[in-house]
């Protein structure tokens, strides 16, 4: 049964993650994101981690895939990208090389390491419980990183607004004007 | 016979370094910015499952604790990415990462 589950959300993480780098179509990439991002749910629901199952679904196939869309839509974007033009043939067959090599490597480190990691050691923490530790852990050990972290978020959200505000002529012409007037007072405090 | 078989901490990080794999290769291959940036998230997701293969393994919940902390580090990264997308393609419609590759404006 857990084999089951096991292959049935890997096949849509893998699936999904083709999709992305393979389809033509930015919006079609993105709902192929959020096939991946769910199979990567049920994988973390099956290793006991349900708070952060839910997270993945809520943020990342929720928000961040909706960002992504909207973005798309927002610039207009969804167009079929021809894939066939490549001005750098040579990249697509060193990158397939480096990933075959990537993955490679890392599965034949892991097959050599397997022994250590035959056997789960069974968690204490199920179902509620496992809330309760993260929190315990998050709230006891890694409080200033929680805290810092939303210190970096309230960056990036003042940080995208000032990037994505558009100035209005008015506004321009006035910060013109404004730096004149200071140039100009610069000359005469020059002069004197 | 098959289902007896219970998937251990080694099924799941090869599942992981072929996600990630795949990732890193769309990331070299793709040319649409916002391609390249779900690719970035395939990556991240790669990662966040080994933590939490590694988390169940040593029975240790600070593995669980560091993907809570990559999810808001990802969605940060997100926000400020996009705007930077939005304020570029706003001013080059249909760049791709070649047009970027100089930052002139």
């Amino acid at each position: 049964m857990e084999l089951l589950v096991f292959v049935l959300s890997s096949a849509m993480v893998l699936g999904g993650a083709i999709g992305v780098v393979a389809l033509r179509n930015p919006v079609h990439a993105a709902l192929s994101l959020v096939l991946t991002l769910f199979g990567i749910a049920v994988h973390f629901v099956s290793l006991e981690a349900h708070f952060l199952a839910a997270v993945q679904v809520i943020v990342y196939a929720g928000a961040i895939v909706v960002l992504f869309l909207f973005v798309i839509m927002l610039l207009g974007v969804d167009k079929a990208e021809n894939l066939q033009i490549e001005p750098f043939p040579v990249q697509r067959w060193l990158a397939g090389i480096v990933g075959l090599g990537l993955s490679g490597m890392l599965i034949a480190s892991i097959v050599r390491g397997r022994d250590t990691l035959a056997e789960n050691e069974p968690l204490p923490a199920s179902g509620d419980d496992n809330i309760r530790a993260l929190a315990r852990n998050l709230f006891t050990d890694h409080v200033f990183a929680f805290e810092f972290t939303s210190v970096l978020l309230i960056v990036a959200v003042a940080g995208t607004v000032l990037l994505t505000r558009k100035t209005s002529p008015d506004e321009k012409a006035a910060t013109a004007e404004q730096a004149a007037r200071l140039q100009a007072s610069q000359r005469q405090q020059a002069d004197q | 016979m098959l289902a007896a078989i219970i998937p251990t901490t080694t099924y799941y990080l090869v599942l992981a370094s072929v996600l990630f794999a795949i990732g890193a290769t769309g990331l070299l291959i793709r040319r649409n910015p916002l391609v390249m940036f779900m690719c970035i998230e395939l990556m991240l997701n790669a990662v966040n499952l080994t933590f939490v293969a590694f988390a169940i393994r040593f029975a240790n919940i600070d593995g669980q604790t560091a993907v809570f902390f990559v999810m808001v580090v990802a969605a940060a990264e997100v926000v400020v990415g996009l705007g930077i997308i939005i304020s570029i393609l706003r001013r080059r419609p249909g760049a791709t990462a070649d047009d970027l590759a100089e930052l002139r404006g």
